[in-house]
């Protein structure tokens, strides 16, 4: 008997809920029979963990995966791309390839990162290397831009040294531990101002690995014009885009919300730097997406309850080259603008339709492909599967030259998506 | 035939005149003696080899796209002896019209200024000079008091002052017809009908390809989009701006659109170019203008609150202002009908030795104007020549779109090939709307005032305007217009009121332009 999905949701956002009503669906309580659960990253901690865990039933779906934090914490996320460079490295891949500084040609897309206190002495060798050179300091477990400063003196972090030295470090609570970054002093700017890129990025599973890339992802500028001068290290206006901070600046605009549309971003590079580097650059956005959510499949639980919409931060600096700043698992579902109402309601909507088919009560045990027609907004970024299915007379490209650019669709053969010809 | 070559020898006459003055006659002049030294060049033939060596080092064709570019604004012929104002405008009644609206505006000017006591213009003191230099690159970020200052004028201000307008000769008779015009505009200007329409946009038509419509994802690039590219970096490395301007009309590829359309413009940054700017900025520092605060209203209130220009701010402020300042524009009130009004040095009213041109430019600007500039900030970067290219569309197009003439691509001409399009085409829509009280025009005439910037979605809006440039015509505006109201007729002809009229076509942002306007020339039964 088909019945009507039961739903719970610990985050009171509308664009959820009425996304809910709209399918007709029903909301229960956790503590019934539920079939559907958007939880918090709380939540979902407390269902998969050994004292208050309980065992998913197959008609029960919930959008993390229980380990999501190997992707989503700041220094599980780094240590997990180090860890799959040198994987790769050993296998002896082309992919590793290291040019003749010894950075990696196609896999050094996240900035220079070092875990403190851990790795306090190492950052301070690679710091006193380039002692001019701004790095930024982010808390582990925050968003929203909480907690993170700049700094470019050793001084401003010694406090912070000394107080980790003196105690020991298991009883170090991992809430404060702290990545610290190299900074990119450099970001593209337009209209004189730092912005970056918020895209969504869905997954269905991660063994095989299928993602999904929201096409309406967003570029978030700050009010402030940037200065990469000293004197405004302090600024958090000029440097963090978080909307979370931004909104609160004087020059806060209600109504645009200084979001700018990716197609905005691509029509203005692509008249002013041309077509060709701005289809590179797309292209290794995309890259270095699925490198990423390549890096952490073989530690992700790839529970089959499960799936997850996460918010990628991208900054891109002024040679064009794309920089993975972070993944979030639980990306603001808050609008702040009309539009971002619009884009937010489309994206749990194209989500909810691909991660429950025909909206009907779910069983875990589907297989996961959706018909092309349910995408929606979506586009296939990387399908394991088909990739692999390609056959092995399909030469192995490490790099993401012959991507077909921004229109996706023009595989000549028909019925497939992808945005990627590489495996 | 005797008549037409002394009307040619006279066009000859004048731009040999006008280009004498230019930098490219210097630097011609410089090419010529320098080309003495090359071993081709022989003194029985001096004169053929030069022409030859012209050719063939590309400065033939500069020459060429720089007489181009002056004919593209060259007034159609007329009476060798016609005074000048014929030249801006051969209707008196248009004249008459235009120089009674110039008086309002400036009575509203000086009016504010009075009311405000803030002078028409000052020098700034070293200290304000200072720091504006320093915050050149972020006016935006200044907050002045801007409250008290309101636009000397908004677009439906001008609106009546179209609508009023009659020509005294013609009697249009009192008892209704099936001639009788329905619209707002009742002045009988030709325009075209859309059989002389499909003919002058022929390039638009279902069987040629258009960026906008076969560049779609669903359309293979080899079919039309890879040769149409492949062409336009032919035509980009010839630089011919006739070519370039031919090329256009079927749309142009983003990559390539700044430098077509510096091309066909004619623009190309000199060293002169980037002091000349440099030159305005310094006057901007130097001196303060009661209209600088006209334009920093305009902007907050219109480019700020967009979604696309948003970004932009600032660079609006470094274009706009240095605008103002900018003497050279006078040169455009040529062939404008419109005068730039004239301002005395306090206590000498009336006294013409003490007569200034004010702003220095002759615009005053309106709510709306930087709207004209905000799209250009997609495709160049640079602020000199932002700059550049923002003044050569203004002397070439803009300013038609805000001053009474009868010239076909006026915006009195286009109002009225807008209503005798819908009149002719939609009877029934248009009886309707009037019927509501909704006249059409009203809707209509401020996406064409404004070019449509800020109302469609800015990739939309370049292939629109890179017609523009292709046609040197504005009436594609009046034809989208139309088009517009054709796609949503459905809509309309449901609604009961002016409101519930401006709600269905409140939101362009999703229209193509290019699908949308061949539909309404090629494809509709007439």
């Amino acid at each position: 008997m088909a019945g009507k999905v039961k739903w719970v949701t610990d985050i009171e956002k509308s664009v959820l809920i009425n996304n809910f009503e709209k399918r007709g669906w029903v909301q229960v309580t956790e503590n019934e029979d539920w079939n559907f659960y958007w939880m918090s990253v709380q939540t979902i901690r407390n269902v998969f963990s050994v004292e208050t865990g309980y065992r998913l039933s197959d008609d029960q779906i919930v959008n993390h995966f229980p380990n999501h934090y190997e992707l989503t914490r700041k220094d599980l996320m780094v240590k997990n791309i180090k860890r799959y460079r040198k994987e790769l490295e050993k296998e002896g891949s082309p992919l590793a390839e290291k040019d003749e500084n010894g950075k990696y040609l196609y896999l050094d897309f996240v900035p220079v990162t070092y875990m403190l206190p851990a790795d306090y002495n190492l950052f301070v060798e690679e710091f006193r290397k380039s002692p001019s050179s701004t790095w930024i300091m982010k808390p582990c477990g925050k968003a929203q831009g909480k907690g993170i400063f700049l700094i470019n003196k050793l001084s401003q972090i010694k406090k912070w040294s000394r107080d980790s030295k003196t105690s020991s470090f298991v009883s170090q609570s991992t809430k404060e531990a702290y990545v610290i970054s190299l900074y990119i002093n450099n970001p593209l700017l337009i209209g004189g101002r730092k912005f970056d890129l918020r895209l969504y990025v869905l997954v269905s599973t991660y063994r095989p690995l299928r993602c999904y890339m929201y096409k309406l992802g967003f570029c978030r500028f700050c009010t402030v014009k940037y200065t990469p001068s000293t004197s405004e290290l302090d600024n958090m206006f000029v440097h963090l885009t978080n909307v979370a901070i931004q909104k609160h600046g004087e020059d806060y605009n209600h109504i645009h919300g200084g979001k700018w549309t990716v197609n905005n971003l691509r029509l203005y590079l692509e008249s002013t730097r041309g077509k060709e580097v701005t289809s590179k650059l797309f292209d290794e956005i995309h890259w270095i997406i699925v490198q990423s959510l390549k890096a952490v499949a073989p530690v992700m639980n790839n529970d089959k309850h499960c799936f997850e919409c996460y918010g990628y931060d991208i900054i891109i600096d002024d040679k064009l080259k794309p920089w993975l700043i972070e993944v979030n698992a639980s990306p603001s579902l808050t609008s702040s603008t009309a539009n971002d109402r619009i884009l937010k309601y489309n994206l749990i909507n194209d989500t909810l339709n691909i991660a429950v088919p025909n909206g009907e009560i779910p069983d875990c045990k589907w297989n996961k492909s959706p018909p092309k027609e349910v995408l929606g907004n979506y586009e296939i970024l990387y399908d394991e599967e088909l990739a692999q299915g390609d056959g092995a007379d399909r030469e192995l490209r490490s790099r993401p030259g012959q991507s077909l650019g921004p229109k996706g669709g023009r595989s000549r053969d028909s019925g497939r998506t992808v945005l990627t010809t590489w495996k | 035939m005797l008549q037409e070559e002394s009307d040619l020898s006279l066009v000859i006459a004048q731009i040999v005149q006008k280009l004498k003055g230019s930098s490219l006659y210097a630097q011609l002049e410089r090419q010529a003696w320098a080309s003495l030294q090359r071993p081709e060049i022989k003194l029985e033939s001096l004169k053929e080899d030069i022409k030859e060596y012209f050719k063939i080092s590309g400065w033939e064709k500069k020459l060429q796209n720089a007489v181009y570019s002056e004919l593209s604004v060259f007034p159609s012929p007329s009476h060798p002896a016609a005074p000048p104002e014929h030249l801006k405008e051969p209707l008196v009644y248009m004249r008459k019209a235009q120089g009674s609206w110039e008086k309002r505006i400036l009575k509203s000017l000086n009016s504010m200024c009075t009311e405000l006591s803030i002078p028409l213009a000052r020098k700034r003191p070293v200290g304000e000079q200072k720091e504006l230099l320093n915050k050149w690159n972020e006016m935006g970020t200044d907050e002045p008091d801007l409250s008290l200052f309101r636009p000397v004028y908004a677009p439906k201000d001008f609106l009546e002052v179209l609508i009023n307008l009659r020509n005294p000769n013609y009697e249009n008779g009192d008892s209704l017809s099936f001639r009788t015009h329905l619209g707002l505009i009742q002045v009988p200007l030709k325009v075209k009908d859309i059989p002389e329409l499909k003919e002058f946009f022929v390039e638009l038509g279902l069987t040629t390809g258009q960026l906008g419509i076969d560049d779609s994802t669903q359309v293979p690039p080899e079919l039309f989009e890879n040769e149409h590219v492949r062409i336009g970096q032919k035509v980009l490395a010839e630089q011919d701006s006739a070519a370039a301007q031919q090329y256009i009309r079927q749309g142009s590829p983003t990559a390539l659109r700044a430098e077509l359309w510096a091309l066909i413009l004619n623009i190309s940054s000199q060293p002169e170019d980037i002091l000349y700017y440099e030159q305005l900025k310094t006057n901007v520092i130097q001196h303060d203008l009661l209209v600088d605060s006209l334009i920093y209203k305009d902007v907050k209130l219109t480019a700020s609150n967009d979604d696309y220009y948003f970004v932009f701010e600032d660079y609006l402020y470094q274009v706009l202002l240095c605008f103002s300042r900018d003497t050279s524009v006078l040169g455009h009130f040529a062939y404008n009908s419109a005068s730039p009004p004239k301002s005395y040095i306090r206590g000498k009213l009336g006294l013409e030795e003490y007569a200034v041109f004010y702003p220095p430019n002759g615009v005053i600007p309106f709510h709306g104007f930087s709207m004209y500039v905000a799209p250009l900030c997609f495709l160049y970067h640079e602020p000199s020549k932002l700059y550049q290219i923002f003044r050569e569309m203004y002397v070439r197009f803009f300013f038609r779109l805000h001053s009474i003439s009868s010239h076909p691509s006026g915006i009195v001409s286009l109002c009225l090939l807008f209503e005798t399009l819908l009149q002719t085409y939609l009877p029934q829509l248009f009886y309707h709307l009037r019927e509501i009280g909704a006249q059409p025009l009203r809707i209509s005439f401020k996406w064409m005032v404004r070019a449509f910037s800020g109302y469609l979605a800015t990739d939309q809006l370049l292939l629109l305007w890179d017609r523009i440039l292709g046609y040197n015509s504005l009436e594609i505006l009046a034809v989208l217009a139309a088009a517009v109201f054709a796609f949503r007729a459905v809509n309309l002809m449901e609604v009961t009121s002016l409101a519930a009229a401006e709600a269905v076509l409140a939101d362009l942002s999703t229209l193509k332009v290019m699908p949308l306007l061949q539909i309404f020339l090629f494809a509709t039964v007439t």
